[in-house]
């Protein structure tokens, strides 16, 4: 049986920036999740903004860290070599109800720290943003708010705290835990059983099926869909900042966000539906964005889209951030009610969360050597022709380009595959690589993208996934339907 | 450090499928010294390569040629004229008069007296008609499933669903037929069929496929793989008609819903391009807003039948040759325009110059019966041609006499009246 000193269930940005704190001290630390990738589910599909706490509630735990957190961020992007784009956001104010609340969200905001947050005159919001809609009477803005690339954020931190020696048990699934003698013992997986002394639940919307496990459970969760549309590079109206809707207490709006990729990502809707599986876009939904979005954007050109998708945000009732470090069943930490800031506020939990473990009597040792930095991928696409010769010097394979789209060559692609936690699915090698994140949506790629993997993993191409556990594909033998 | 590699040729040509090598052997038959295409895959033959089935070649050879042995014709066809091929090479960006290029032998920028684009054509996509639903495995562009199926010898579903009645998607209906698996239905979106009337006859009817005109898909299930999509009719504005959805257990979608134009290198260059074509703006000589670039093929417009592409591209390399050697005509040039009944018209302008005809290409907008198509400049009827029948699936043409090109003075408009509309 695989014995380990922590595990953390979850390979979200929450439970890798656990990870990641962890890879700092001496012991194992074992990170399983049930997907074929680290990267989470909400953290994958959120709108990426790492953005201040001007709109959090005052006093809150959640406030407190999001607050601290963002403080992070910058120094994470430069160690790790994270994309982020420092854009600031707005909000525009187009009604009078909006310009009423205006007073009392620059309070808050003073309240929260955020003394940078400022309503501008509407000739001045124009000249920064001329894609707002003309008829706004002013707007909001943020100059701290950035946008990071969510799945190289959560991939990067993985790396490192995998070159650390933190292990990572993907497609593996938790679906018991054995406490005895008001301890954790052991934790049952689809692949086997691994005996912890620490196990800390970052499982996101799962996190109350996981605190069950361990009788710690006195809440609930439910999914908050949110519905995207992401829009390609040659759309003809990009904006430079991200654009916000005025927040009403509810929730932030529909947003306009301009990506560290250069598309332009809209979205999301807020919902709450029960059934933890459902990432159905829905008419209603992509209809409500599209309005929303074109009343503080009118020029936007949907008929750009790439792609839809849906996000959904761990919504906890009773809400708030939890963190639990049980005295019932000693070993067990839960983590909860990280819904819809939890990105940006993953630094700072993971902090956090490692502070409060030692004052309950986890004793750590640094360890010697610990490597505090990562480098990207070296992109192919937009490099100068001389750059380009060079790196097809170094790696002929940066000279055959797989991806038309997007320009991937296929030396990033395979780099995406051998690195430590690397893409075992197409979907992984798209997150890092972007080789399917274009117009074609993997049309002309994606049947080379299968036969990179079949090779680099030594599989059948039949094996080979999308994503999932299940999810192959070609037709596969197993499929029984 | 070794210093980037360039080369200067006549003409060189993006692309080798049939549009690029049917223009560089043209290129070289009109005296271009060198002619280079450059080729992003392994192989030449473009789109071809993976449409093994029957029925290329009827107009150019006379006879009923599979899609790689009408590749095969033209590959040889370039060869034996003299122009070079360069295979896995990307062409990644057009600067004024030199194209840059990447393969595993590093980047070399070709310097070109004229240049032919024949980048060919990408399908749309799921995204593009914005059906909502979950995003499970199992949903392929048609021409992705067939590159599947006919290059790689995968296997890709069992029980399946195709939208849209495009050509691809009817030859796919039968493919996958062939190959064991069950396809369900095709589901068309419009009143009427968008591929040609003899794929529906020999892919769908002959295999009791059921096509289910002015429906679509409004839902997709699946946490994994695809489990069902859910259809429904249509009114009359397209929109979906509530409560008469239909769930269809399937694990495959197959998506045949159009082709795009690829023009990303022509937008690097700055070539104006057409937003009905959605590719480049071109005059009968196929010369794009930058007169040393030319372009033909489905990269220009998308073709029904590639017998089209072939004597259109011939016409491409040919001009980029003259203009390489200072030899094309030059005298005005009048815009021609889509009128009643015609969704566009490619050129998109005629240089009068009475050297030779002019052929116009065109859609209509609407089936019908018994139609007249009209090409006229200032009252004056340049051309006309009766139809018994015709749908916006068929790619149409109308020949201007060089007389009457020459004569030219103002706008030509394409019109088409239908004796009977079938929408
Ligand atoms: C639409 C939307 C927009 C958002 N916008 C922002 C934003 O702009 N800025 C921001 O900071 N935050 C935003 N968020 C919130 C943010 O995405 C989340 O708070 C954060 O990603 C939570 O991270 P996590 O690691 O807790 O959860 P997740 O990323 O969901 O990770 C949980 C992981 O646990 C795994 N797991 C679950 N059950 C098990 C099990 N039994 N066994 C093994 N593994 C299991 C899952 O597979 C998953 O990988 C948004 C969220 C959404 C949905
Ligand atoms: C899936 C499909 C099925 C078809 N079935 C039929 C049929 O049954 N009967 C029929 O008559 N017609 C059919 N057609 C139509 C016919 O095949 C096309 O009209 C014809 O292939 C178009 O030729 P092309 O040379 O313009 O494009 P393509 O055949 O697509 O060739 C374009 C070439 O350019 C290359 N290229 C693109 N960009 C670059 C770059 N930047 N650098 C280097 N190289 C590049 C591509 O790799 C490709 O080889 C079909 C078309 C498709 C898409």
């Amino acid at each position: 049986m695989v014995k380990t000193d922590v595990l953390i269930i979850g390979a979200g940005a929450v439970g890798v920036a656990i990870a990641r704190e962890f890879s700092k001290f001496r012991g194992r630390v074992l990170v399983c999740d049930r997907n074929d990738d680290v990267g989470g589910d909400a953290s994958k599909s959120c709108s990426g903004l790492t953005s201040t706490s001007a709109t959090m509630p005052v006093g809150t735990l959640e406030c407190k860290i999001r607050t601290i957190a963002h403080t992070m961020v910058d120094v994470l992007c430069r160690d790790l070599d994270i994309p982020i784009i420092h854009c600031g956001s707005i909000a525009p104010v187009l009604t009078d109800d909006q310009m009423e609340q205006v007073p009392k969200l620059l309070d808050k905001a003073w309240q929260n720290g955020v003394w940078d947050y400022e309503f501008m005159p509407r000739e001045e919001i124009l000249e920064m943003e001329p894609t707002l809609n003309p008829a706004i009477r002013g707007g909001i803005y943020s100059p701290r708010d950035s946008q990071i690339n969510q799945f190289l954020m959560v991939v990067a931190e993985a790396e490192n705290a995998a070159e650390n020696g933190v292990e990572f048990l993907l497609d593996c699934e938790v679906t018991g835990i054995e406490t005895r003698d008001g301890r954790v013992r052991r934790v049952i997986t689809t692949k086997g059983e691994i005996e912890a002394t620490w196990v800390v639940n970052a499982a996101g919307l799962h996190c109350d099926d996981i605190a069950k496990m361990v009788g710690e459970c006195d809440f609930a969760v439910h999914p908050r869909k949110g519905e995207f549309y992401v829009l390609g590079h040659d759309t003809p109206v990009k904006v430079k900042h991200i654009i916000s809707s005025v927040p009403t207490p509810k929730t932030r709006g529909v947003l306009v966000i301009p990506t560290t990729d250069d598309n332009v990502l809209v979205g999301p809707t807020a919902d709450d539906v029960e059934d933890k599986t459902d990432r159905k876009t829905t008419r209603a939904g992509l209809e409500e964005v599209r309005t929303k979005a074109l009343e503080m954007v009118p020029g936007l050109c949907f008929a750009d889209t790439i792609t839809q998708f849906v996000g959904a945000r761990p919504a906890r009732v009773p809400e708030g951030y939890h963190i639990l470090v049980s005295e019932k069943a000693r070993g067990y930490v839960g983590i909860s009610g990280i819904r819809s800031t939890g990105l940006t506020a993953s630094l700072a939990l993971g902090k956090y969360v490692v502070h409060e473990m030692r004052g309950a009597g986890l004793a750590l040792e640094r360890k010697v050597g610990w490597v505090r930095t990562r480098r990207g991928i070296v992109k192919f696409a937009g490099k100068s022709d001389a750059e380009k010769d060079a790196l097809i010097a170094r790696d002929p394979l940066y000279g055959k380009i797989v991806c038309r789209c997007e320009q991937v060559t296929e030396a990033e692609i395979v780099q995406a595959i051998r690195r430590p936690v690397g893409a075992r699915t197409l979907d992984a090698v798209k997150r890092r690589v972007r080789a399917g994140m274009g117009r074609c949506q993997s049309g002309f790629c994606g049947p080379q993208v299968l036969a990179i993997l079949s090779r680099e993993l030594g599989i059948p191409e039949s094996d080979v996934r999308k994503r999932g556990v299940a999810a192959f594909m070609l037709d596969h033998p197993t499929d029984n339907n | 450090m070794l210093g980037m590699k360039t080369k200067t040729c006549d003409v060189v040509v993006v692309g080798a499928g049939p549009a690029g090598l049917s223009a560089a052997e043209a290129a070289k038959s009109a005296g271009a010294g060198n002619v280079l295409i450059v080729e992003r895959d392994a192989a030449a033959g473009g789109i071809l390569r993976q449409c093994i089935h029957p029925g290329f070649g009827l107009k150019v050879f006379g006879e009923e040629l599979t899609g790689p042995e009408y590749a095969e014709r033209y590959i040889e066809r370039a060869a034996a004229a003299g122009a070079e091929l360069l295979t896995g090479t990307t062409a990644l960006e057009l600067r004024d008069r030199e194209l840059v290029c990447a393969s595993p032998s590093g980047i070399v920028n070709l310097r070109f007296g004229a240049l032919v684009l024949a980048m060919g054509c990408r399908e749309r996509t799921r995204a593009n008609l914005v059906i909502p639903g979950a995003r499970p495995s199992g949903i392929y562009t048609a021409g992705t499933a067939q590159k599947l199926i006919n290059l790689f010898g995968d296997k890709v579903g069992r029980e399946v669903v195709i939208l849209g009645s495009g050509d691809i998607g009817m030859i796919m209906a039968r493919r996958l037929t062939l190959e064991g698996a069950h396809v369900k239905a095709v589901v068309e979106l419009l009143p009427f069929l968008a591929g040609l009337a003899r794929n529906k006859a020999q892919c769908l009817d002959d295999f009791g496929i059921p096509l289910l005109l002015s429906h679509t898909v409004v839902d997709i299930d699946g946490v994994d793989r695809l489990t069902s999509v859910t259809i429904a009719p249509v009114d009359e504005k397209r929109r979906p008609i509530p409560g008469k959805e239909e769930k269809i257990a399937c694990d495959t979608l197959l998506l045949s819903v159009g082709l795009i134009p690829e023009n990303e290198l022509s937008r690097t260059g700055g070539i104006a391009l057409s937003p009905v074509t959605r590719g480049p703006v071109v005059n009968q000589f196929k010369q794009t807003s930058n007169p040393a670039v030319f372009a033909c093929g489905n990269v220009l417009h998308v073709n029904d039948l590639v017998d089209h592409v072939s004597v259109e591209s011939a016409e491409a390399g040919r001009n980029a040759a003259l203009y390489a050697a200072g030899a094309l005509p030059s005298a005005p040039a009048f815009p021609t325009v889509a009128g009643p009944g015609v969704r566009y018209v490619c050129p998109q302008s005629v240089v009068a110059d009475g050297g030779e005809d002019v052929t116009l290409f065109f859609r209509t907008t609407l089936p019908g019966r018994r139609t007249e198509f009209l090409c006229t400049s200032g009252g004056k009827v340049l051309a006309t041609r009766k139809s018994p029948r015709t749908s916006p699936g068929t790619m149409e043409q109308l020949v201007i006499p060089k007389d009457a090109v020459a004569a030219l003075d103002g706008p030509v408009e394409v019109r088409c009246e239908h004796g009977e509309v079938l929408a």
